[in-house]
């Protein structure tokens, strides 16, 4: 699959993402959207998967450790035939497996429980490291929300991944700089993160994660240790009235909004 | 039944823990341990010598290690998750929850020297609050052996389970109290004595207390009938209910707080299938003084001796009820 034909698809993911968010009256769309380019890399071009055996033990593993952005995962999964595309319509629903937050036990293709942040690196870890001891050959890889850095269970894990060797482990740090409150910057800044993770041992990557030609042989990059992907991206990104405010980190666009944001992203579809 | 005043070989259930440990290792080559630097406290050293690489050593980072437990599950190894009860549970409790619990991941929990084990060490090092934080949680079997037999049982089981378990266990000794060759069965207490004037139930480090309770009680011509109950979830209903209707009376004991234990999941059903006075015995709501664990049981209520007279105590409220 060819830079072109991701980012086609990435537009479409994020179409549905707008319409489910718009008709379920509620989503994380600001942080869905800046991540969907980097699911898009991952599940149509970068991860050996296989829709029909969810479970394969050779499967590479994706663990979406921000799982407040589910919905993002789910039109991916939809769309890359783990789930029936329409199933996308009872996001929320009483009784919907689709829930806020990915159920492993529900949803195939969803690795882990997660939504309480700093859960997803350590489980990462620990994927990775099986994998190490079982000489399989799957790659792990794992994405975090700029702001979920705060928790200390990631640095635990982080320090834990260089320690064990990790070089099949691929930490992608969704850096679109704004958090629930406020900026990452205003709250707890841990920006520039290159530099702490290189001291804990990582090579680190940085790119425009918006960007496929750069999204795309970042996480195809092999080394000798674990790897984080410093993404900077843009919340909100794809929807021009979006971008880049703290405001749409759960706001769900009212009639008006939602017409334009459709609009804009399906220009180029 | 052995007699309690006759067995006084008191046994360290973590040496019944790895022995069994490594005996399943050596045929299963995807059990491995996760510990938090407590390869010495959880007495993981013959396994680390036998099989280096397969002891993971997180470091002094218990999110982290619960975490990467259930991720070594997810790449298909069946990982025992080892450390200090009070730090497993209440360091990462979340983890726990989410990454286990909720997940379903095929986990085994060790909480080593639960209950005051640490006893002087104090209540920070305490564990009398895990069975209220971890029979909440769906998917998690919480099971508290009470010597070393039911410990190498309830490991063997625990291999085999397919799904999270919480296995509490003591560094304080106790006498076996079950015969050996005991199978260890999910939810289900052994009779060790029958009567029915009084239904006593314990599990973990209690249970030989109210065994030799019921011995005392017997000189008196009082015949209590004895539950050992390691199971804490799913409580064992059936004979909870069997004790309630045919001894009248029921008093619990544990190495916990009498907030949120064994007492306490008891009383769930009790209350609601078959109501009869109880008398729940542990750590009364408190942090606990400084004092060696055996002189905090004793502390709290818990002595043979102390307990029998408790017993008798509630024997009297049935009375008056009738």
């Amino acid at each position: 699959m060819q830079p072109n034909d991701l980012d086609r698809i990435a537009r479409q993911i994020r179409l549905r993402d707008l319409q489910a968010v718009f008709e379920a009256g509620a989503g994380h769309i600001g942080g869905e959207m800046s991540a969907i380019d980097i699911l898009t890399a991952l599940y149509f071009r970068v991860l050996r998967i296989w829709p029909d055996q969810p479970t394969n033990p050779d499967r590479d593993r994706f663990v979406l450790s921000k799982g407040h952005v589910a919905l993002a995962l789910y039109v991916t999964l939809a769309k890359r035939g783990f789930i029936p595309e329409e199933e996308v319509a009872t996001f929320l629903k009483p009784h919907s497996r689709l829930n806020g937050h990915p159920n492993c036990n529900k949803v195939p293709g969803v690795e882990t429980n997660t939504g309480p942040l700093g859960h997803g690196l350590p489980v990462a870890v620990g994927m990775a490291k099986a994998a190490k001891l079982t000489g399989a050959a799957y790659r792990t890889y794992v994405m975090t929300g700029d702001g979920e850095m705060q928790e200390g269970s990631n640095w635990e894990a982080i320090a834990a991944a260089a320690q064990f060797g990790l070089d099949n482990l691929t930490l992608i740090i969704d850096h679109n700089r704004f958090q629930q409150g406020a900026s990452l910057k205003d709250t707890n800044n841990l920006a520039p993160f290159p530099a702490k993770l290189e001291a804990f041992g990582w090579d680190v990557t940085e790119i425009n994660g918006n960007v496929m030609d750069e999204i795309v042989p970042a996480l195809e990059k092999r080394g000798s240790r674990p790897h984080c992907i410093v993404a900077h991206t843009n919340k909100g990104h794809g929807i021009s009235f979006m971008q880049d405010t703290v405001d749409w980190h759960h706001k769900v666009p009212n009639a008006e909004q939602y017409k334009i944001a459709v609009a804009e992203l399906s220009e180029t579809l | 039944m052995k007699d309690v005043m006759t067995s006084p070989k008191l046994h360290d259930c973590r040496d019944a823990f790895v022995a069994t440990l490594e005996r399943l290792g050596a045929d299963n080559p995807k059990i491995v341990a996760v510990c938090n630097d407590s390869v010495g406290s959880s007495k993981l050293g013959g396994f680390k010598s036998r099989w280096p690489e397969r002891l993971v050593n997180v470091g002094i980072a218990e999110q982290n290690m619960v975490g990467v437990g259930a991720g070594l599950a997810n790449g298909g190894l069946l990982p025992f998750v080892c450390g200090a009860a009070c730090f497993l549970t209440g360091r990462s409790l979340e983890q726990i929850k989410a990454d286990i619990a909720y997940s379903n991941a095929n986990v085994k929990l060790i909480g080593i020297s639960s209950g005051m084990a640490y006893g002087e060490l104090g209540p920070t090092h305490h564990s009398i609050e895990d069975f209220a934080w971890t029979r909440v949680l769906p998917n998690l079997p919480v099971v508290a052996p009470c010597d070393s037999i039911e410990t190498a049982a309830a490991v063997e089981w625990a291999a085999h389970y397919d799904g999270p378990v919480f296995l509490r266990l003591s560094r304080v000794g106790v006498p076996d109290l079950l015969p050996a060759g005991h199978k260890f069965e999910l939810g289900k207490a052994n009779l060790l004595r029958d009567g029915d004037a009084v239904t006593l139930i314990a599990n973990g480090t209690v249970t030989h207390r109210i065994l030799k309770a019921a011995e005392l009680l017997a000189e008196q011509g009082i015949e209590a009938r004895v539950l050992n109950m390691a199971t804490v979830r799913p409580i064992d209903v059936e004979a909870v209910v069997a004790a309630a209707r045919e001894t009248g009376a029921i008093l619990t004991a544990e190495e916990h707080s009498t907030i949120g234990g064994l007492g306490s999941a008891i009383a769930e059903y009790v209350v609601a299938e078959a109501p009869v006075p109880m008398k729940i015995l542990g750590v009364p709501g408190i942090f606990a003084p400084t004092g060696s664990a055996e002189f905090l049981l004793n502390e709290f209520g818990m002595s043979p001796a102390a307990i029998a007279e408790a017993a008798i105590a509630l024997i009297a409220r049935k009375s008056s009820r009738a």
